[in-house]
């Protein structure tokens, strides 16, 4: 279970997150969505230890992680797929898979975390994670990286910016097959996708720092749909 | 017939990836000495006359065959000038592999100044790989200052590898380069300092014949209170191409000064360079730590990427 108590946060007197407090229990999939500059991003980087919050705590499995490094929690079980991927000279995919599953990592094992994610094995894992990679490319080798970590917690921030249309269906059955494999897993996303609300058990509204709203899909989808919250993959393209 | 000692034969490891005596041709030079060479029926290598060094003759139409010049200094306060020149003919493609590994344990200076020329001939593309390395903990001085001189004829190409990234104290590394019509050169350059080394590395690098290339790519990273300076000039004097890049990090109280230039005196000369000097990216670091790594393990796969 993963408890956020009251967590502040901010950056030069700018309120960003506050205090917001969510209870995620094991094996819960959640959607937070909201509208942009609504500090989104910002809770997934304080679950994640790249912010410290002003105040509050965070509670895995009920230890307190407030104080722990990014490192510890990655250690703890918490993966991370940023909104906009880091891109590295040097390193190439297979690097940063092999890093992710923390172990030897055979090539066939990196190829079945990059099949998962749509991208043709043998193409990519040599290839370097640079600019010549284009961001939909970037955001699949992401949630790749997010696959190949195994973990408990697992925090998606807008998995399916850059992805184009064909895809949408293959990115909700990644979701679906991550809790199929491990039933206690917990899966946090950031989204505003309508298709990923739908397979939510749980939808948070996100505003202002604060939680607007939450509830299971069934009760908060229903006011979402047709508002800007809830983007159909073709209004996007509009 | 090679004969080393232990140091000696690790020091050609590094510096050239030899776990035994190479097939095809190779010159082993030990503390100013020769230690073992070999031709072959199209890769001549003599002994100079008049000074230290070696001159290696590569027959017209020779193809996938190599030659490796590794030197190794065991000896400290041992300071040599080497000329080695490489007369490589037409329509040959060919693997050249040198390097320089010091190991200094004593308190004097260790110094090799290695001068290279190649003249490479019309359609001939080479492949020449150098690796320079430094080992000992003795307070003497581990210096390399190596001059590298390029003269290609047409269509011809050259691809070069030159990798510094440790234990060499102060170095200055010199690359002229004289291209004519069509040929063309790359240039992978790896350089990383430490302590209160210091590296210069100047790229001089002409393109004279039209449809002539040269891509000269310098990574380089400094770390502790550690200096350098990178030069990378290009000149366009005909309708041709060239392209440099500089990219560096810097760390702790690393300097890095970059110098790149490019000239062009000819209209049709297309060139562009690119230059970057920074600390590594937190972001960078931030993503490695979210898969697991300590700051200090991020950084080190950061580099070592980098470098690769
Ligand atoms: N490091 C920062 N410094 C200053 N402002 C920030 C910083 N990070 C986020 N913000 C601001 O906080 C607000 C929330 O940002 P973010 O968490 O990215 O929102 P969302 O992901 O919901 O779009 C925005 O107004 C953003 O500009
Ligand atoms: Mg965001």
């Amino acid at each position: 279970m993963l408890e956020l108590k009251n967590l502040s946060f901010g950056v030069e007197g700018n309120d960003i997150i506050r205090d917001l407090t969510l209870t995620v229990p094991d094996g819960r999939f959640v959607v937070i969505t909201g509208p942009n500059g609504g500090g989104k991003s910002t809770l997934a980087k304080l679950i994640a230890g790249i912010e410290k919050p002003l105040s509050g705590q965070i509670i895995l499995n009920g230890t307190d992680i407030t104080d722990y490094s990014i490192t510890e929690r990655a250690k703890s079980g918490i993966a991370f797929a940023f909104q906009q991927p880091v891109r590295f000279k040097g390193l190439n995919v297979f690097d940063l898979l092999r890093i992710a599953a923390g172990k030897k990592l055979s090539v066939s094992e990196a190829c079945q975390y990059l099949s998962e994610v749509g991208l043709c094995a043998k193409d990519y894992i040599d290839r370097e994670v640079n600019a010549s990679l284009s961001g939909g490319e970037l955001k699949r080798i992401e949630i790749a990286t997010v696959l190949a970590r195994n973990a408990s917690v697992c925090v998606f921030d807008e998995p399916e910016a850059g992805i184009d249309l064909w895809s949408f269906r293959n990115l909700t059955r990644i979701f679906e097959n991550m809790r199929k494999n491990e039933e206690g897993r917990t899966i946090i996303i950031i989204s505003h996708q309508e298709r990923i609300l739908n397979i939510a058990d749980e939808i948070v509204v996100l505003a202002d720092g604060k939680v607007k709203e939450q509830g299971p899909k069934d009760e908060i989808y229903p006011k979402l749909a047709g508002s800007e919250l809830a983007e159909e993959p073709c209004g996007r393209l509009a | 017939m090679v004969q080393m000692d232990e140091i000696q034969r690790r020091l050609i490891r590094e510096v050239a990836d030899l776990h035994k005596v190479p097939e095809g041709a190779y010159n082993f030079r030990a503390n100013g000495e020769l230690a073992g060479r070999q031709s072959t029926k199209n890769i001549e290598i003599t002994g100079k006359e008049d000074k230290s060094g070696i001159d290696i003759r590569i027959k017209d139409g020779t193809k996938n065959e190599s030659v490796h010049i590794p030197v190794v200094l065991s000896e400290s306060g041992h300071k040599e000038t080497v000329y080695n020149d490489f007369y490589v003919g037409e329509d040959c493609d060919v693997l050249i592999v040198a390097g320089c590994g010091i190991d200094n344990c004593g308190s004097q200076d260790s110094e090799h100044d290695g001068i290279h020329r190649f003249f490479i001939g019309k359609n001939s593309k080479v492949k020449y790989v150098e690796k320079h390395y430094g080992s000992g903990d003795g307070s003497g001085k581990r210096i390399l200052n190596p001059v590298t001189e390029v003269y290609m004829e047409e269509n011809s190409a050259m691809e070069m590898e030159m990798v510094q990234i440790k234990g060499v104290d102060s170095t200055k590394r010199e690359t002229l380069a004289e291209l004519k019509a069509g040929a063309r050169m790359v240039v992978q350059e790896r350089l990383m300092t430490h302590g209160v080394q210091e590296a210069y590395s100047i790229y001089d690098v002409r393109l004279n014949g039209d449809g002539s290339s040269a891509d000269v790519v310098s990574r380089s990273v400094a770390r502790d209170k550690s200096y350098q300076k990178l030069d990378l000039c290009v000149l366009g004097n005909a309708v041709c191409s060239g392209h440099t890049e500089c990219d560096s990090i810097i760390m702790d109280e690393g300097r890095i000064l970059a110098v790149p230039s490019l000239e062009a005196n000819n209209v049709d000369a297309m060139l562009v360079h690119e230059a970057a000097i920074g600390k590594i990216a937190g972001e960078q670091l931030n993503k490695l730590m979210t898969l697991g790594l300590t700051e200090q393990e991020a950084e080190e796969q950061i580099i070592n990427g980098f470098l690769k």
